[in-house]
């Protein structure tokens, strides 16, 4: 097991060092920073001076070592735009998305395997057939199209739930959450909703098809013959077959998740790293956007190894070929 | 034991029908099948992959899905017909009066389960019992069939064991509950020769000991001759040939069961070609009328488009209008 | 002998007949066809050109649905924006641009990745493992992601957008393409035309090609809608083409702000023209899945 974690790890590392470079060469080779961060009448001592102090005259390789460097220590560079720490910036904001987007899984987890189930269980039923309708919606509606449908809904008809903004927050081993108090549920409601909805008709669609291909196998006829109640074939036998692919998809979509909170956080005026990452990218603030494409690597190649491992663990066929190969 | 109790019928068929609703019609898979097994008493059902055997079992235990569909016949256990019990009750006969060992048993098993959760629950689904308790009779069972190291096995997940362990694995699960039959689907076609003869014997000296039922499907003759006090021969759906082993396997009256006692590898000698029965089992969709093996059956006339009507010499019955006559002299175990 | 011909149905026919099994796919093809025509008889039947600066007056601007403009006497079906225009035309051309764009990165996004996923596929070895990394890779990023880089970096406009999609789109292609070429390559016709003697490329265009097309129909139907949605995405977060042509996803994010106020058919009409787009093209996708699935078949 250990050899196997480690082995997994390595190469986790690997893949990070690999997209820094990409990342790297990718956002600062291509386009020129300093015609937007000058006037166009800027002197030429003026342009020397930017640049040497946004260090663009080194060659390539160098930038990237002076880079990979500094981001080891930290300083991922100061943004164009505001001049703050590139790092900073994000991690500002970090916690609020990462928020939008856990919650966003746990309802497509907890409300997308129930409905799932239901439908794989009795297919020509009224109840499955609206069920697997409502997922094809879920699957193409556009994000921002509900988000603002949900907004009109509930906020501006019904007044249920405030129209946007985050509620209120506690402090959470040092770091601000909103998920602990009344008016954070509240403000976290819609956005995660919205955000959730694509997933949520996902996780409906694997569950049913694996509940559907489930049901054909031997060993729910055998259960059955062996007289066990539908309530324990379903709950355990099945599920545990089940789950295993889905939670697999659902960790992975996570970084689609994280991606997406951009135009949920837009439309929810949600605190989180998605309006940034719009405005840097408008104006090309390269540190800003680097720093933000080095966290989702990170945080993909983190959520890939955690699945890797998550999954050895529920699966024991796995588990134990790894250990004698 | 006590010798009435030896004469009680446990399960008696009669004329079930099952059948299967498909776009190209209807197909019936098990045709108007009658039998009976009596307490203790070893019945083989033989016949090729197709002929409706392995239906016939699902059929008893009312473990058929859509779009297949029992139309007729009774099945009757003690005496209650099984056809009409409500669901929740008929799940009660299940794994509890009438257990059912599969022929695979790495997809049996529910691989993601270990042996122990798959032994307790269905002991716990029929009695209530504490999960020590409940564990401590799934040790005893396992030991019972010769599994060595039986507590290490309760932790273990299915594929961690050999094919012959899963498969003991399952008639310890059979027999857990005590049931008064247990139906076999080929449980040793899947294993190794050495392990069958084990199988088979350990089987049948667990049946005679408890008084238990057996109905052993299969397609291999020898298994039967061995095993079996009774046979029924299928095809196609259909009965052709049934009675006591020994007078079946001697004096075969239908052809097919005549071409299958002539085929078995036993009973060719070296250097002759292999005797064989022409042609090939017809799917279920395009059975002849009448006799469903006139169109492999060397005697067939006219009169075999219509169902041979049911021959009976005492025990030993069969349908065909031109049965064999000769003898076939004495079986190879 | 005139009746064997009748008899047999073609796989054309086969295929229609399946796909006509499902009323809901009837109704999104129907609502499909409808929006295509629309949209390629837009500059036809629009009353106006909405981007024709001559033809909007400011002063028309945030009329209700059936209003009647107080200067010209035209009557806005569907009101105006906030710019004057005629909603009903700004949706047309702005379904124009959706279809247009979802069409053409899906179409050429399919020939890139059907190529890549066949040789993939068939040559197998190194070639296989490169391709198939860069894909790998590819897919593993969210398309909204690699969509905002590339717009980043080249900036925004039409071709941008379509060049975008199809980067987004390719790997898709190649990895349906290639297991199928994977599955194709071991049946016996492969076999037997390399028996004979034929060049790789015939091969794989003649023989392999026409055997993996299904699934990639089906990945392909279901692409365009994502396409659609992607590209109605970037506009609406203001990355995308140009506020002069609106595309449907513009229109939606400049009503936004008028939702709140009541003035909702800035947003809503463009909005449910999308919608509608959409949902009909998946159920179609859905359907055309369905029939095309070979285990499915075989009932």
């Amino acid at each position: 097991m250990l050899t196997f974690l480690l082995r997994r790890v390595l190469q986790s590392l690997l893949v990070l060092a690999v997209m820094s470079v990409l990342i790297f060469v990718g956002i600062y080779a291509i386009g020129n920073p300093i015609d937007i961060l000058l006037s166009p009448d800027a002197t030429q001592i003026e342009r020397a001076q930017t640049i040497a102090a946004l260090g663009l005259d080194q060659p390539l390789w160098r930038q990237y070592l002076l880079f990979l460097w500094h981001a080891l220590h930290g300083d991922l560079g100061r943004s164009f735009a505001f001049g703050s720490s590139a790092l900073a910036l994000i991690a500002e904001r970090l916690p609020a998305t990462l928020e939008l987007s856990l919650s966003a899984i746990l309802m497509a987890i907890v409300l997308g395997i129930p409905l799932g189930l239901l439908a794989g269980l009795r297919p020509q039923g009224l109840l499955g057939k609206s069920i697997m309708t409502v997922s094809i919606l879920g699957f193409s509606l556009p994000t921002f199209w509900v988000g603002m449908m949900l907004i009109m809904l509930f906020a501006v008809q019904l007044g249920w739930l405030p129209a946007g903004g985050r509620g209120e927050t506690v402090l959470l081993l040092g770091v601000p959450v909103s998920f602990l108090t009344l008016d954070g549920w509240r403000h976290l409601l819609l956005p995660a909703f919205n955000l959730a909805l694509f997933n949520i008709a996902l996780v409906i669609r694997l569950t049913r098809a694996g509940a559907q291909e489930a049901l054909l196998q031997d060993y729910v006829r055998f259960a059955r013959a062996k007289g066990l109640r539908n309530s324990r074939i379903i709950g355990v036998h099945v599920l545990k077959n089940i789950l295993i692919p889905i939670v697999t998809v659902i960790a992975l979509q996570f970084g689609a998740i994280v991606a997406f909170s951009v135009v949920t956080e837009t439309i929810f005026a949600w605190p989180g790293m998605g309006k940034l990452i719009i405005d840097s990218i408008r104006v090309l603030d390269r540190p800003v956007i680097v720093a933000y494409l080095l966290l989702i690597v990170v945080l993909f190649v983190a959520i890939n190894l955690l699945v890797d491992i998550l999954y050895s663990l529920l699966d024991p066929r796995v588990r134990l070929s790894e250990t004698k190969g | 034991m006590n010798s009435d109790l030896s004469e009680q019928t446990v399960l008696s068929v009669e004329h079930l029908q099952m059948q299967f609703a498909t776009r190209g019609g209807v197909l019936k898979a098990v045709d108007d099948v009658s039998f009976s097994v009596r307490r203790g008493e070893i019945l083989g059902i033989v016949g090729e992959s197709g002929s409706g055997k392995s239906m016939t079992a699902y059929s008893i235990m009312r473990l058929i899905d859509a779009p297949g569909k029992i139309v007729g016949g009774r099945v009757l256990l003690d005496g209650q017909n099984l056809l009409e019990l409500p669901e929740e009750q008929m799940r009660r006969v299940r794994g509890k009066r009438i257990a059912m060992i599969f022929q695979d048993p790495m997809m049996t098993l529910n691989p993601v389960l270990r042996i122990d959760t798959q032994m307790i629950e269905a002991l716990r689904a029929h009695q209530s019992l504490g999960k020590a308790q409940a564990r401590a009779m799934a040790r005893d069972a396992l030991a019972r069939v010769g599994m060595s190291a039986p507590d290490e096995r309760l932790l273990a997940y299915p594929h961690q064991l050999s094919g012959g362990m899963r498969q003991r694995v399952a008639i310890a699960i059979a027999l857990l509950n005590r049931p008064e039959l247990i139906i076999c689907d080929e449980p040793t076609t899947a294993l190794d020769v050495t392990i069958q003869g084990q199988i088979l014997n350990e089987m049948q000296t667990l049946c005679r000991e408890s008084g238990t039922a057996l109905i052993w499907i299969t397609h291999d003759l020898a298994v039967v001759a061995g095993l079996a006090d009774k046979v029924c021969v299928m095809y196609g759906g259909k009965i052709v040939e049934s009675g006591a082993v020994q007078q079946v396997l001697e004096q075969p009256r239908h052809p097919y069961t005549g071409g299958l006692i002539a085929s078995s590898p036993s009973r060719n000698r070296r250097g002759q070609p292999l005797r064989q029965i022409a042609g090939a089992m017809p799917s279920l969709a395009e059975l002849p009328s009448g006799c469903p093996f006139r169109t492999r059956c060397p005697h067939a006339t006219a009169i075999c488009a219509t169902m041979p009507p049911v021959e009976l010499q005492g025990q030993h019955m069969w349908r065909c209008f031109h049965p064999l006559q000769q003898t076939t002299g004495a079986m190879h175990g | 002998m005139a009746s064997i011909a009748a008899d047999i149905e073609t796989p054309l026919q086969a295929f229609l007949r399946q796909f006509r099994a499902s009323r809901m796919a009837l109704l999104g093809a129907l609502v499909l066809l409808i929006a295509i025509a629309a949209a390629l008889l837009a500059p036809w039947i629009a009353p106006q050109n909405p981007y024709d600066l001559a033809q909007i007056d400011i002063l028309d601007a945030r009329l209700p649905p059936g209003a009647v403009s107080p200067e010209h006497g035209t009557t806005y079906l569907l009101g105006t924006d906030e710019q004057g225009r005629d909603m009903l035309s700004a949706i047309l051309y702005g379904m124009r641009i959706s279809v247009f764009v979802g069409l053409t990165s899906t179409v050429v996004a399919l020939a890139i990745g059907l190529v890549l996923g066949l040789l993939a596929g068939y040559a197998g070895g190194r070639l296989d493992a490169l391709i198939m990394r860069v894909a790998d890779i590819q897919l593993s990023f969210p398309s909204i992601l690699i969509a905002l880089i590339l717009l980043a970096v080249l900036g925004p406009g039409l071709g941008k957008i379509v060049l975008a999609l199809i980067a987004v789109q390719w790997a898709y292609y190649a990895r349906t393409a290639r297991s199928a070429a994977i599955v194709e390559r071991r049946k016996e016709y492969i076999e037997a035309a390399v028996g004979l003697g034929l060049p790789p490329s015939r091969i794989v265009f003649r023989h392999l090609l026409p055997n993996c097309l299904p699934p990639l129909i089906v990945v392909a139907a279901l692409q365009v809608a994502s396409a659609i949605s992607l590209e109605a995405t970037l506009s609406f977060l203001g990355l995308g083409l140009p506020v002069t042509e609106p595309s449907l996803g513009l229109l939606i994010a400049n009503g936004f702000n008028y939702l709140l106020s009541g003035k909702y058919w800035i947003s809503m009409f463009p909005g449910a023209a999308l919608l509608v787009l959409i949902v009909a093209i998946n159920l179609v996708a859905d359907q055309l899945r369905d029939v095309l699935n070979p285990r499915l078949q075989s009932l």
